[in-house]
């Protein structure tokens, strides 16, 4: 059959492979080459080594932005999974309306960060009127503003994640538990939040990545407003490339360090915890 | 056999663009249509067409444009002339302070822009590889004064301005007539305001008495939004750094040192501490806002340019009677400032994609020409733009007659008064341009203090400039 | 005793779920609210219900639709998002099937890639992309369907791969026995079990491409008509200096409406298939 098979490689893999190399291997690849040049399309490339990467290190506005992305994520990480997680709960209980709630949670995950950050926008400045003051005005308020956001968006969805692997918890081990005379908080951390490891993984690994990757909520909500203090590293890459002719190669270069971090988090993470998963 | 081809339809396009394009002109009576076939360049193109009108051209114009306040008559001159002539135009309106962001991820594009605008020298060298040289056309030649134009290195023109401008601070004088009429007023008219000292003098007193006035404050939205910042970190940064060229003599420099910060302190201070608007607030605010209030009549001073009479004007619900909008020059503490006039000058200059294709270069320049050579270009140029244009083609009758034009038109007449040139096309970057605005913002907001701001004007020009090198 | 601390416990989870929910709509219904006002009411007190004087009837809508031309926008979307998930569903299917069952180099090299593209942040090929996208003409919607196809093979891939190894061999060798060839075998016998992945594929690529902004800003522009919601959006509100609160807010009220319709007619799929993605993902 394999023989066969191979023979049809033109039909079954070429369609994709095509459009794979268009959008995917060669401008990944030319990207890579393209960070040790300078250059502003990309047919007329000079290599300059490191040059592009030494840039980077004596820019202010990259190293803010990836404090700011670090702060962001592990704030939201934090606060989407405990809130997803605690919603998730109060919908395994069967109580009366469950399906109408979790029909509302998990609506704003449909809605394009574009959209999205329009929306929080106009609501955080018409509440923060009321302290004459607005949005723009203190970073401090857009990185509360992206936190409340990415909550809104992702809450829902880690809570069907959560919902998932709380109903696949054996009800035979939760009588047990009971009957052993577990209390609520015993049965929560030794019977269920194992239960449910497989699941907090995938949540975390989606947050983690979200969170890095942020950028169209991160553009329509404070475009990095004010001095940039609130500009996520995808935002920053995107301002070095397009704010400044002459700037594309360092772009470039943010960007394939960008690549790194995001590879290097999201494999060790991934790593970590499906050991544990494995030890429990 | 390709290369003749190739040859022969490119005659055929710059003959037809040229046709199209001076079809509608009111200077082509003279030469009589001869389509020639033989080796046509530019200028004896220029020469020779004329005549009918051709709906058979295949350039293209896509003009990305500077002012998003504009950009519907901007969309109804292109509609015009795609009527006129056959020729399309698309115009495209880059978001306010990010015309370089889009032109720069537009000019890259298979459809890049025809036509864009460059701000003067700084602009110039950024684009230069974009640049074409508009030596050889018409526009070129009907540029009253030839020193304006962006000149490359080579001796090209690469840059050909297109509007003079004037901005000041905007007051509406039946608001102020009812201040000069109150008892003790701190002075009884409009002349007697010539320095910064009895500016804020008559603004503090009329802040405090704006019930009175029946105005909700004296100035409107100091706009802080990102984007919206320009009248301060462009506009109103010109004239302590104008100053500051004057007193080295110099026009341009490397390292600013902002002599002139508290000037600047001291008018913004005014702006925001006597406005219709809480400081905290004017993160939130546009350019509109401010030009919605003045028209309302909720204010009576906003600080804005001759352009901006068409927001004005355009308000639904419009107070402020056409007789009563007026200029003020900006005050801010300058010795010897009373004979200081409004700023006028230009950052706007066309420049024609080098890397377009031939057709679209000529149909482009075919369409600049028209705007400001036929009636129809020139009336929408002066009635609906509200263009001072320093072209030849235009005469003395043919200036805008909006009450704000014609005020920039008087003090440029004054010869007791002395304009302040428009020194930011020589500030570094749209970067530079948007960390001031920023830290004006968080100034406003109160968590920056003035030194602060100083320091990284100072640190910021010097930095954006050795970026540029 | 037991039951009834239950019962009252849930009452009191009941009110709190109650009131998540309203401040998980409260947004939404903000916008609705305003995008009936004066464009200069707004921010006067933008938690007011509209009033006799600031009602605003459809204006902002009709000035919406028209800066924006909105129902273009909507048409492309729809072209766009439609045409891309049918070519990714049809494309990556018959690619995972032939990389999970012929075994060599070539096609685990071919996974591998597919794999590793799932973990590049779009910005890592953003320039290149977009400038070779130019370069080869596929700056026009039919480009986009191909750079969609080419950017969503890796997850999808992934995931049918995931799912056709679980597919016992025999059905198809008796398809092939049968005298089928490789093609007739994989739309006639393994297409149909594919089925529940395939609508998980095309939830999850329907989702992201709908809301996408940078690509398609990047590659079409904005001088094209092909303009998709999201870049219609981002270039009024950035755009026209003019801040006009009054159409942005209705404009983002019709850019959720489709969504809301579209979400409340395929719920489950859509959860479940936003389950399913994740956790093969």
């Amino acid at each position: 059959m394999q023989k066969t098979l191979k023979r049809y490689f033109s039909i079954f893999v070429l369609p994709t492979l095509i459009a794979f190399s268009f959008a995917f291997i060669i401008p990944f690849v030319m990207g890579v080459y393209l960070s040790f040049c300078e250059f502003k399309t990309i047919t007329n490339a000079t290599f300059v080594g490191f040059e592009n990467y030494i840039k980077i290190f004596a820019d202010k506005d990259f190293i803010n932005a990836f404090l700011f992305t670090i702060r962001f994520a592990v704030v939201s990480i934090a606060t989407i999974n405990l809130f997803a997680f605690a919603l998730a709960l109060a919908l395994t209980r069967r109580i009366k309306g469950t399906n109408l709630f979790r029909t509302v949670f998990f609506m704003p995950n449909l809605i394009g960060g574009i959209i999205l950050g329009y929306i929080w926008q106009q609501m955080i400045n018409a509440i923060l009127l009321r302290y004459e003051t607005t949005l723009v005005a203190n970073a401090n308020y857009g990185f509360w503003g992206l936190i409340i956001l990415m909550n809104w968006q992702l809450i829902g969805y880690m809570m069907i994640i959560y919902i998932a692997g709380l109903q696949n918890v054996p009800t035979e081990l939760m009588e047990a538990a009971q009957i052993d005379g577990a209390t609520g908080w015993q049965t929560l951390l030794k019977v269920k939040i194992p239960m449910v490891m497989p699941s907090i993984t995938i949540c975390l690994f989606l947050t983690v990545s979200n969170s890095f990757k942020l950028f169209d909520q991160n553009l329509a909500l404070t475009a990095g407003a004010p001095s940039k203090k609130t500009a996520m590293l995808a935002l920053d890459i995107y301002n070095t490339f397009y704010g400044r002719s002459g700037y594309e190669g360092v772009g470039q270069a943010k960007a394939v360090l960008f690549f790194i971090v995001v590879a290097v988090i999201a494999l060790s993470q991934l790593v970590l915890t499906r050991r544990r998963e494995v030890e429990q | 056999m390709k290369k003749r081809f190739a040859s022969l339809l490119l005659c055929a396009t710059f003959v037809t663009t040229l046709l199209a394009g001076c079809g509608s002109g009111d200077n082509n009576s003279a030469a009589e249509s001869t389509q020639q076939s033989g080796a046509a360049n530019t200028t004896e193109a220029t020469e020779t067409a004329g005549g009918e009108q051709s709906n058979a051209a295949s350039g293209q114009v896509y003009y990305l444009n500077f002012k998003p306040e504009v950009d519907g008559v901007w969309q109804e001159l292109a509609r015009k002339y795609t009527e006129e002539t056959g020729v399309p135009v698309k115009v495209v309106t880059a978001a306010s302070g990010t015309y370089e962001q889009t032109l720069m991820s537009e000019i890259a594009n298979a459809q890049a822009p025809t036509l864009f605008q460059i701000n003067g020298p700084i602009g110039y060298s950024n684009w230069s590889e974009y640049c074409l040289d508009l030596k050889d056309t018409e526009l070129y030649s009907w540029l009253i004064d030839k020193d304006l134009a962006v000149a490359g290195a080579d001796g090209g023109v690469y840059g050909i301005p297109y509007v003079v401008e004037g901005y000041g601070i905007i007051y509406n004088d039946s608001i102020m007539q009812k201040y000069f009429a109150l008892k003790d007023a701190e002075v009884t008219s409009i002349e007697q305001i010539n320095n910064f000292e009895i500016l804020e003098e008559v603004v503090e007193d009329m802040q405090e008495r704006k019930e009175e006035l029946g105005i909700e404050g004296v100035f409107a939205s100091t706009s802080l939004t990102p984007g919206e910042d320009w009248r301060w970190h462009t506009h109103l940064a010109n004239i302590p750094i104008s100053y500051e060229y004057a007193d080295k003599n110099i026009t341009d420099t490397d390292a600013l040192e902002f002599t002139y910060a508290d000037n600047f302190e001291n008018i913004f201070d005014l702006y925001i501490e006597n406005s219709i608007t809480a400081p905290g607030l004017l993160g939130s605010k546009s350019v509109d806002d401010s030009m919605a209030e003045f028209a309302l009549g909720k204010v009576a001073m906003v600080q804005n340019g001759n352009w901006a009479w068409s927001q004005i004007s355009g308000v639904e619900g419009n107070v402020v009677q056409e007789q009563d909008v007026k200029f003020l020059p900006i005050y801010t503490g300058m010795e010897g400032e009373e004979s200081q006039g409004l700023c006028i000058g230009t950052e706007n200059f066309f420049s024609v994609n080098s890397q377009a294709s031939s057709e679209d270069q000529q149909a482009t320049i075919a369409f600049v020409e028209w705007l400001f050579s036929s009636e129809t270009g020139k009336a929408a140029v002066t009635n609906k733009l509200g263009f001072i244009a320093p072209f030849n083609t235009f005469t003395d009758e043919e200036k805008p007659m909006d009450p704000l034009a014609q005020e920039v038109i008087r003090y440029m007449n004054d010869e007791t008064k002395e304009s302040v040139i428009w020194n930011f096309t020589s500030f570094p970057s749209q970067q530079f341009k948007d960390d001031f605005g920023s830290a004006l913002l968080e100034y406003a907001a109160g968590s920056l203090e003035w030194d602060a701001v100083e320091a990284l004007v100072i640190e910021r020009w010097a930095a954006e400039k050795a970026a540029a090198q | 005793m037991m039951r009834k601390t239950k019962k009252t416990s849930d009452v009191i989870l009941f009110c709190v779920l109650c009131f998540i929910v309203v401040a998980f709509l409260l947004p939404i219904l903000f916008v609705v609210m305003n995008s009936f006002k004066g464009k200069l009411f707004i921010s006067d007190n933008p938690f007011a219900l509209p009033t006799a004087e600031t009602f605003a009837g459809l204006t902002n809508y009709v000035n919406g639709i028209e800066k924006t031309s909105f129902f273009a926008a909507f048409g492309w979307s729809v072209f766009i998002t439609v045409f891309s998930v049918l070519a990714i569903l049809l494309f990556t299917s018959m690619t995972a099937y032939f990389v999970t069952r012929v075994k060599s180099k070539v096609t685990s090299v071919l996974y591998y890639m597919f794999v590793f593209s799932m973990i590049v942040p779009f910005q890592m090929v953003m320039f290149t992309m977009s400038k070779l996208a130019n370069m080869t003409h596929l700056n026009n919607p039919v480009g986009m369907v191909i750079l969609y196809l080419g950017f969503g093979a890796g997850l999808s891939v992934f995931m049918f791969c995931g799912f056709i190894k679980s597919i016992p061999l025999d059905i198809e060798e008796a398809a092939m026995i049968d005298g089928c060839n490789p093609l007739q075998t994989f739309f006639g016998v393994v297409m149909p079990i594919l089925k529940p992945t395939a609508i998980t594929v095309a939830i999850l690529n329907a989702m992201w491409i709908w809301n996408d902004y940078l690509l398609p800003y990047l590659v079409i522009g904005l001088s094209t008509p092909y303009k998709t919601i999201p870049v219609a959006v981002q270039y009024l509100i950035g755009s026209y200096g003019a801040k006009d609160m009054g159409s942005m807010m209705a404009l983002l009220v019709l850019s959720i409406i489709p969504i809301i319709i579209f979400y409340l007619a395929c719920q489950k799929y859509i959860i479940e298939g936003v389950v399913a993605g994740a956790v093969k993902g």
